[in-house]
């Protein structure tokens, strides 16, 4: 029965030439099928005596089992070549453009406040909100600005025409904050020391020009606590300042000023390319203002700071003209996509 | 305030130069906001006298001048039309260096010059001036002309905060110099000239309490048309006043000197006696500028037997002015309260030097010495003989003895200051004190209108040991955690969710047109501001729309094709009392719904899309509503409420806005209470079922102005045994379906949490549901 195992390789030769699994399917009849050869070897079998049996089927067997091999082998590659086929015809070109989105993002205004309330968070700040419209107690009065203080003079306020709002009291006056400050007031009627806040948001002067805008926003810090200083709030803000523009050599420089509700009070400086940059107001909050809210100053002392957002922003992503935030132009807002 | 260095330096002068004078006023809380030189840097020009002067051989315009310079006489020559024999002017020799011309040794048409004469233009001093500049006969021929015009000198401009009203004369500001430095004060003579003449106005003041203090004098036979000394021109030009004649330069002199606003009144028109009183009977005052001001009962004012003659600390009348036929005068110098002064000037609407002063707080403790000073600078430059000084005298204020802590003046500072020094500054403050037990008992001196308390002492200190020697410490704290409650979402996210939306953030004004707030909000009694700054700014914003319509209008101008905008803000309100803000997030959709791209086909943005963006910032909460909004398309527009409350609106511009805003695509609008988006539920845990549930679907015929929504809500609200979920998946309308009607696909979810669903109850949750669709909006089953 030797003469069997060139079947081993003629398979192969006969499956090689098969480039698809129909074809391959007839080439399989040939060996393994009904009639096939090998088939018929083992229907053979039944001529051979007993004892010729076992080594004659064993080895059909091998040879069976090496057609086999061969038919797989040939069956995987037909498979892998029409797979390859497949895989060639479905390739793009992946550097054609995304499906396309819209991009959206936020206002760099937005971002620098955000930015600054984070920061300020990290040390416990909370953050407060309070009106725009407001009364011009908590706006300049409560404030330690009274009526005629030349004070006021500081601030272009605009008024709020409350000739034909029945709901007004007619000896209520009302103003679009000038300043942040206001905020503290509202805030500290409501709460006891220590507390920590900061408090951005729209703020309004009469001006407009190059460098203001008539309505732009304030950041107000305040910390009230026992042992709180002047020295302190130098502190704060530099720290404040160094975290913001990520730059470890930015100090402050304190320059004397006057505001109502501080004293003492200061100009903020920041060291900014060699010369100094006027970045806010600050001071210890005055008693005329704790007074307003019952909260003893003997027993207690506070420092509040007000900054000008739109300046941090400047600054911070190197815009040169105030006017590029509220013209809200797509090719400047959009920029600041992250 | 603006003055001149050379004048502070007269009463002043420490060991610091100009740079350095400046650093330290500005470090002591005196900002110098402006610092700059009277003339450029320039030298070798003298005074020249032309000593003869022949015209030039061959130049019709010129001359050829002999001008002697002193030792020598130069040849120079000459095109100045008003260059003649006996002509002092500046000459600049050769070698000297003009703002813009080296002179050299030249020929002028064939002519040797040795030498320019100058305009006050070539010299740098003014921006235009025609000719030479013509000194007076006495000026010493040789003498260099930056000695001669006093040019080395600077200009100081102040910008003096409101508390510092005693900074607001050279004297005041000497003083802080003093304070900061510690140099000797050199005051000018202020002693009393002697009485030359009896002549005495009576005064009589029924407004102590607004006028405590009130001296004047009249002095005789001056000559008003005296000429201002150039040392008084000079200096009052340099803080920025013009000479007008002598008798108003002396007050104005005074002011600037020694922060006392004075007042002349032309003693031959003055009827009778003066009065210190309140305005009576609707008076009315011609003032010096020539209106006539309706006086009000509260305006103190100086009157005579004819009336009021001056709005006391304000200004003058016209009528009792000096002019140049005067020849008497009577001299006041008084102290009037601050709060007498104080709003009044703006009231009616000007602001004099005095009546700045006066309301910021005056010295009344030098009312009589500025007379003297006065009198005596009256009686030097026209001449004349002085009466007696008549004063009026009530009670001053008086300066309260103030306690200074020094263990709260370091706590306070956060820095340690040597208790010696504290006293040495007080002392250069001219503060007198006593201490005790490190207590300092100060008491500030009648200049200062701004030491009541304690704080105040805390910044003299402070800004004089230098606040720039305060540290940066970050302070020590008791650490607690801040509130924050999981159910309240943060704006911030909702800003981010608009941003991965595609949206842009943009600011726009809190004021605005008010035309957008009755066009797009039918707000016809908006809060109008009284003082706006433009008339498209006059009116508080009561929803953000016209803001977004006016920046899409401004990009399409830019060339822009499609914009995502939405802004957080508020809005304001009338309230019950008073107004209250809402804030409120708004969005516009503009164009197409995609950028252009190759992989999809173009569409216009639809109201779908929008929506959302609604859904997701509501949290798939809302219910949309068909209601009217003057903006918004009619059938494209919905009021948004959530658990039943209206927050807000969705739905695209109406055509006519469109057309007026001329925007050719779709666009949509959405606003949103930002508040109502804030809240939601912290998650609770539900035990997820083992049994699987089955879908079926249905679909239904419905008359088509049957709105899904409600349908859906029917559903849910009868809470069919096993029914989870239901879904709209398909609306068909056209061919097969009967006019006015429309097909509805929903997909079901049917489940039993707790054991296998057997079919016959899905088949009965599925009958059930079409009972309801049945009975509730007429519906067929759908073959």
């Amino acid at each position: 029965m030797s003469d069997l195992n060139h079947l081993i390789a003629e398979a192969q030769a006969d499956f090689s030439a098969c480039h698809d699994l129909p074809a391959l399917d007839n080439a399989k009849a040939k060996y393994l099928g009904k009639a096939g050869l090998l088939t018929d070897a083992l229907k053979s079998l039944g001529k051979l005596t007993a004892e010729e049996r076992p080594a004659a089927g064993a080895a059909i067997n091998v040879v069976k089992q090496g057609v086999e091999q061969a038919l797989n082998v040939r069956r995987e590659a037909i498979l892998d070549a029409a797979q390859a086929k497949q895989l060639a015809s479905e390739s793009l070109d992946i550097t054609l453009p995304a499906r396309a989105q819209s991009r959206g993002g936020l206002h760099p205004v937005t971002l620098t406040l955000q930015r600054i309330e984070q920061l300020f968070h990290s040390i416990g700040f909370d953050v407060a909100t309070g009106p725009e419209i407001e009364t011009d107690f908590y706006n300049f009065t409560a404030l330690n600005i009274p009526e005629n203080h030349p004070a006021r003079a500081m601030h272009d306020t605009f008024y709020v025409d409350t000739q034909e709002a029945k709901q007004i009291n007619p000896n209520e006056s009302y103003v679009l904050r000038t300043h942040t400050s206001p905020v503290q007031v509202h805030y500290m009627q409501n709460k006891q020391p220590p507390l920590k806040i900061i408090a951005p948001g729209r703020v309004y002067r009469v001006d407009s020009d190059a460098t203001h805008s008539p309505m732009f926003h304030q950041v107000e810090g305040l910390w009230v606590d026992e042992h709180i200083s002047f020295a302190n709030l130098k502190g704060v803000v530099q720290d404040f300042l160094q975290k913001f523009f990520e730059r470890d050599d930015l100090t402050v420089r304190f320059r004397p000023s006057f505001f109502p509700f501080t004293e003492p009070s200061a100009e903020m400086d920041m060291s900014w390319n060699g010369g100094w940059l006027e970045i806010g107001g600050c001071g210890m909050v005055h008693p005329e203002v704790f007074k307003h809210v019952n909260i003893d100053s003997e027993q207690y002392r506070g420092f509040a700071f007000g900054l000008g957002v739109e300046r941090l922003a400047m600054l911070r992503y190197g815009v040169n003209d105030l006017r590029h935030f509220f013209n809200n132009d797509l090719r400047f807002l959009q920029q600041f996509i992250k | 305030m603006q003055f001149s260095e050379n004048w502070l330096r007269s009463f002043v002068n420490p060991a610091l130069d100009t740079q350095a004078l400046s650093h330290a006023l500005t470090m002591t809380g005196l900002e110098v906001e402006e610092l700059a030189a009277v003339a450029p840097t320039f030298e070798k020009i003298v005074i020249g006298e032309i000593v003869s002067a022949i015209k030039h051989p061959d130049a019709d315009r010129l001359q050829v001048c002999q001008v002697s310079v002193g030792q020598e006489t130069l040849q120079i020559v000459c095109g100045a039309s008003n260059a003649r024999v006996g002509l002092k002017a500046p000459c600049a020799l050769v070698g000297a260096e003009l703002p813009g011309i080296s002179i050299k040794q030249a020929k002028v048409r064939g002519i040797e010059s040795f030498g320019m004469m100058c305009s006050s233009k070539e010299l740098g001093l003014v921006a235009e001036a025609t000719g030479l500049l013509e000194l007076p006969s006495d000026a010493p021929v040789g003498q260099d002309i930056r000695t001669y015009l006093d040019l080395n000198d600077y200009l100081i401009t102040l910008k003096l905060t409101p508390n510092r009203a005693d900074c607001l004369s050279i004297l005041g500001i000497a003083r802080d110099v003093v304070a900061m430095t510690g140099a000797p004060l050199a005051l000018p003579a202020m002693q009393p000239v002697s009485i030359q003449s009896q002549l005495a106005v009576s005064v009589q003041v029924k407004a102590l309490e607004s006028c405590p203090a009130y001296y004047g004098r009249a002095i005789e036979g001056v000559n008003a048309q005296a000429t201002s000394p150039d040392w008084m021109v000079r200096r009052l030009e340099r803080s920025g006043i013009r000479s007008i004649s002598a008798l108003v330069d002396i007050t104005n002199y005074v002011l600037l000197e020694l922060g006392q606003p004075m007042h002349a009144f032309d003693l031959k028109k003055l009827q009778g006696g003066i009065e210190v009183r309140f305005s009576q009977n609707d008076e009315q005052l011609l003032l010096l500028n020539g209106t006539a001001l309706p006086l009000a009962q509260d305006d103190l004012v100086i009157a005579d037997s004819t009336g009021p003659i001056a709005l006391a600390g304000i200004m003058g009348g016209e009528l009792t002015s000096v002019s140049d036929t005067t020849n008497a005068i009577f001299l006041e110098s008084a102290f009037f309260t601050p709060d007498v002064i104080a709003g009044k000037a703006r009231r009616i609407g000007l602001s004099t030097d005095s009546s700045y002063r006066f309301e910021r707080g005056v010295d009344f403790g030098n009312t009589q010495q500025a007379l003297e000073r006065a009198t005596s600078l009256v009686l030097s430059i026209c001449g004349g003989h002085a009466g007696p000084v008549t004063q009026v005298q009530g009670t001053l204020p008086v300066r309260n003895q103030v306690k200074l802590r020094y263990s709260r003046l370091q706590s306070v500072l956060g820095i340690e200051i040597p208790y010696t020094t504290v006293g040495q500054l007080l002392r250069q403050l001219g503060f007198t004190f006593s201490d005790h037990d490190q207590v300092f008992l100060v008491q500030a001196p009648s200049y200062r209108f701004d030491i009541a308390r304690e704080e105040d002492l805390i910044e003299e200190i402070a800004r004089l040991y230098g606040y720039e020697k305060i540290p940066a410490i970050t302070p020590h704290a008791n650490l607690a955690m801040l509130d924050q409650a999981e159910s309240t979402l943060n704006v911030a996210t909702l800003r981010d969710a608009m941003q991965v939306q595609g949206y842009q953030e943009v600011i726009t004004y809190s004021f605005v047109d008010a035309a957008w707030e009755q066009d797009l909000l039918g707000n016809t009694s908006p809060i109008r501001l009284k003082n706006p700054i433009a008339s498209n700014m006059s009116v508080m914003r009561s929803g953000l729309w016209g803001g977004l319509l006016d920046v899409l209008s401004y990009n399409l101008n830019r060339k822009q094709d499609r914009a995502l905008l939405f802004e957080v803000g508020s809005s304001y309100h009338g309230a019950e009392t008073g107004y209250h803000e809402e804030q409120k997030v708004s969005g516009l959709f503009y164009g197409d719904f995609q950028p252009e791209q190759w992989s999809t086909g173009k569409r216009e943005v639809d109201f779908y899309d929008v929506k959302a963006t609604v859904d997701m910032l509501t949290h798939h909460q809302a219910e949309y509503r068909v209601e009217h909004h003057v903006a918004l398309h009619p059938g494209q527009a919905a009021r948004i409420y959530i658990n039943g409350q209206a927050q807000g609106w969705l739905g695209k511009l109406h055509p006519k806005w469109q057309q007026h805003y001329s925007l050719a695509k779709n666009t949509f609008l959405f606003e949103l209470n930002v508040q109502a988006l804030l809240a939601r539920s912290i998650p609770r845990y539900q035990e997820v079922s083992k049994f699987l549930g089955v879908r079926r679907d249905i679909a239904v015929i419905v008359d088509t102005n049957i709105e899904v929504q409600t349908i859906i809500h029917a559903v849910q609200n009868a809470n069919i045994p096993l029914l989870q979920h239901i879904q709209l998946f398909d609306v068909y309308q056209g061919k097969g379906i009967a006019e006015n009607k429309k097909s509805l696909a929903f997909l079901v979810l049917i489940q039993d949490t707790h054991k296998t669903l057997v079919d016959t109850e899905a088949e009965a949750a599925m009958a059930e549901l079409l009972k309801i669709l049945e009975n509730k909006f007429g519906a067929e089953l759908r073959n």
